[in-house]
Order: structure tokens, then sequence, then C-alpha cells
């Protein structure tokens, strides 16, 4: 049995309050590009990061302030890395380019009620989805000149949505939510037509408390989701050519993982090499993956190894990075983002 | 906010004696649920001019401290079953702990068990930790939560 460690790399300060959420840029870690990530804050700024070639160390590029005038709670770069989005507690989506080497707020999209929680582009770049407090799920169509149109607004849970997700390869969205339930969006007749295609509640496996945060596999089969109730649970699909095409294949509770976290997990985020690793309230960072001892009727996935005090506080974000030998960063509570190094 | 209170006439006790206890810092590991107690009895109520003390919303029995785990569990009893205020009474305890104890302490905050209506739903909100920071954004929130924190009138 492989024994895996998590060596840490660096520790980031910079951040005068807790970082809530961290993206990679998807567009960097490969061909002599160095690592990009964005952090976004309590402090109302998002910070860039890059990686130094020589050092392997990554330093504070830009802050981008002065935009937002509350929290800002997440943040995504889009597929080609040239642009990132920002959801913040102050109600707007900010979108930034980077111009030579400075970021330029270019758009402010508007419309939720009170706070944006979670933002996320589609595997095309073509999409943007934004949810908030107000319960509902906006999607919005990116057009030339960086100008956004909202195509439709989402109602359907009846609470605070805290993230939205792209499907990896389809244009499906999925959003969840303070009310306990997962719920997929798909566009029905191909013209802006967007409707809850299924919820995963209760009644299907689902949480039995608010639903943090989704993630998927490399191939788009297979999600899993974290919660307040203390669990992972991992859920799976027959058909992924799921467009008008092909219908709608519903997704299926697989597994719940029990009894590894004590508080509640903010995140979850499966790397493409296939292991998931969760990030909780507990401050520690856990670390998941097939098991491939699996005997009939037991569990399908294996703690692989757990990070206590990860950090001083709560973790509220865990992302793998992009590139060949993936590193995988948190941001917490305590003000400082760490990256990581998966040693086995 | 609300036009009439929601507890007209709420059940007011005296003040329990209190031992002085020494005002420095904390500085121990070990946080003695009582010190925990002597820096949150005298936040006064959201809506009436007493002390959480002294409307038995909190008392010594509230708090309980694990210091092996980190936590601090806060259970109080609202003076009505359909508090509306609780969230408020909530986020007033969460913010005078935050200048009081090591940040890497754990809180969570609970009514009392059958003292609230909405048992669960005020529970679960009580301890979302981003709707807490939301609301302390809110200046009207944060400006009634100063005023029961910094009250003079005690």
């Amino acid at each position: 049995m492989d024994s895996f460690e998590l060596k840490e790399v660096q520790r980031l300060e910079g951040h005068t309050d807790r970082v809530w959420s961290l993206d990679w840029n998807p567009a960097t870690g490969h061909a002599g590009i160095p690592l990009v990530f964005a952090s976004c804050s309590g402090d109302k700024t998002v910070r860039i990061w890059e990686q130094n070639l020589s050092t392997n160390l990554f330093s504070c590029k830009a802050v981008l302030e002065e935009t937002h005038t509350r929290t800002v709670r997440s943040c995504a770069w889009s597929p080609s890395g040239k642009l990132l989005a920002t959801a913040s507690f102050d109600a707007t989506t900010a979108i930034w380019e980077n111009v030579g080497g400075d970021f330029e707020c270019v758009s402010t999209l508007e419309g939720h009620e009170n706070e944006v929680k979670s933002v996320s582009w589609n595997a095309s770049g073509t999409l943007l989805a934004t949810c908030s407090r107000d319960k509902s799920v906006w999607i919005w169509e990116v057009q030339p000149g960086n100008e956004f149109e909202c195509v439709s607004v989402l109602q359907g849970h009846t609470q605070d949505v805290k993230m939205v997700r792209w499907h990896p390869t389809e244009d499906i969205l999925f959003s969840c939510s303070y009310d306990n339930n997962i719920k997929v969006w798909a566009d029905e007749g191909d013209s802006d037509d967007w409707q809850c295609v299924q919820t995963l509640g209760e009644s299907n496996n689902g949480h039995t408390s608010t639903v943090w945060a989704l993630s998927f596999n490399a191939s788009g089969d297979k999600m899993v989701t974290c919660s307040d109730d203390l669990t992972l649970k991992v859920w799976e699909t027959e058909n992924i050519g799921m467009q008008s095409g092909g219908g709608f294949a519903p997704w299926r509770h697989i597994c719940t993982l029990t009894g590894y976290h004590e508080r509640t997990i903010f995140s979850v985020h499966w790397s493409r090499g296939g292991i998931f690793a969760s990030g909780a309230a507990d401050d520690a960072i856990r670390l998941f993956a097939s098991n491939s001892e699996s005997q009939v009727d037991g569990p399908l996935y294996k703690l692989l190894l757990k990070k206590e005090k990860a950090h001083d506080m709560d973790i509220n974000s865990v992302q793998w990075s992009p590139g060949e030998k993936p590193l995988l960063a948190s941001a917490s509570d305590d003000g400082t983002i760490k990256v990581w190094d998966l040693i086995s | 906010m609300t036009l009439g209170l929601i507890n007209a006439n709420p059940v007011v006790h005296a003040k329990k004696e209190r031992i002085v206890r020494s005002e420095e810092p904390h500085t121990d590991n070990v946080i003695d649920p009582l010190d925990i107690y002597d820096f949150v009895r005298d936040i006064r109520d959201p809506e009436h001019p007493y002390s959480l003390e002294q409307l038995s919303v909190l008392s010594e029995e509230s708090i309980t401290v694990d210091d092996k785990l980190g936590l601090i569990l806060i259970t109080f009893t609202p003076t009505v079953r359909h508090c509306s205020m609780a969230t408020v009474i909530g986020l007033c305890l969460r913010v005078k702990l935050k200048h009081y104890f090591p940040p890497h302490y754990k809180v969570d905050i609970k009514v009392s068990p059958g003292s609230h209506a909405s048992e669960e739903s005020v529970n679960k909100q009580l301890n979302d930790k981003e709707r807490i920071a939301a609301a302390l954004e809110n200046p009207n929130l944060r400006q009634l939560v100063d005023e029961c924190l910094y009250s003079n009138e005690l």
C-alpha cells in the first residue's frame, strides 16, 4: 500500500482578513508558463500570485482593490485564462482583464439582490453563472467587447445558494444550497430556456444540511459534494453526452463518506489524477481516492491521508493546480494560503 | 426595524453578585467558562435596556469549554419562543468573544433546547459562518450589535 505525505511548500501571507477562496489560472503551469492563481478575501481584495520558475516559490504580483466594497467571496478564471471573475458580498460580480501586467476591471455584473457567493465559467468560456443569498442563479452570456448579458434568472432553491459549477464538458449547470439540495440546470430547448432538470435532496440519499461545494472528476461522470452534515457524497451519471440529442441522464448517489470530519466541510476538489481533497472547519485537509481493494458492498473510496492543523483556523478552500505535477493550495480564516506538494 | 417590541414585558432578574476577576488578557491554555461568562453577561439585549444576564438569556451554565478540542459552546435562552432577535444575540456573542479569546477557538452558539419555536432553523443560522460574516458587513446590523456591546447603561 502506498503511503502519501502532504508537504508544505510555502505559506503565503498578504491578505489582512480571512481568505475565502482561490482559483488557479487554467492557462498556466505548462510550456514554460509559470503557475498563477488568484485568491480573494474578507479584506475586499483579490491577490494574484505567480510561481517563480527557478525557485518554485510564489509571490504576489498584483492586488485588485478599490472595486468591491465588501468581502470578495469567490473568483474564477475564464478557460482561456484571460479574464477573472470575482463575486462579492457587495452584490456585484466584477470581470477583470490582464492588460500588460495590470488588472483592470472591465465590467461589473449587477442584478443580484444581495451577496453573490460563487461564480463559474462554462468549458467554452461563453457562459458565466453566479449565485446569491437571494436564492437565485443567474446565467450570463459573454458577448464581444467584454459585455455580459443576463440570459436567465433561475429560481428553485428555497434558500441561500452557496456555489455554482458548470460541468467540465457539457453546458449543464450545478448549484448547491443552504436548503440542503443540489440542483442541476440545463437548456431544454436550446433557446435560453434553462430549467431545473434534477434536484438531489434528502430523498435521493442527499445531504441533510447546507451543501457548501461540489467538484467533478476529470471525465465528468462523477461528482463529489461536501456539507455541513459532515459528510462527502459521491454521485455518478451514466451518459456524459447529455445534451439535447442524447437526453438528460440523471445523477445518482453512489457513496457517502461519513465519520471522517468533525466539523463543517467547506470545500472539496477532485484532481485530474483521481484524488479529491477536502478542506474543513477543523483546520484539516483530507485526501481521498478510489478504493482499489474494494470488496463487494465495500466502500468505494478510502481516506488517503489526513493533514491535521494544516492551518491555524478553518480551511475555506482547497484547489489542485493545473500542470503536470499538481500542487494543492489551501485558503484559511487565518489569512494565509498554503501550497502543498503531494509526495508518495 | 420592527415597530413593536417582540417581547414588551420581559422578566428582569437582579444582577448576580460578581467576583472581581483579573483584567489581564488571557494567557493560559486553559479557558475557564466563567471567564467567558464574565465577558458576555453584560451584553445588552437588542430590545430592552437590560443585560442578557438580567433577562436570564444567559447564565453561568450557558458556557461550556472543551480545551482539548479548542471548542466553546454557548447556549442561550431567548425571552420568548418566537424571538426574532436570536440571530442578533448570536452576532453580539461572536463579536464580543472575537476580541477576547485566541482566534483559533471554535465557537458554536445554540438556543437552549425547547426554547425557540424554530430551534433547528435558528441554530443553523447562528452557526453559518458565511451568513455571519455578511451580516456583520451590514451597517445597520453592525450598529445594533455595537449598541448592545458598548452600551453605557449598565
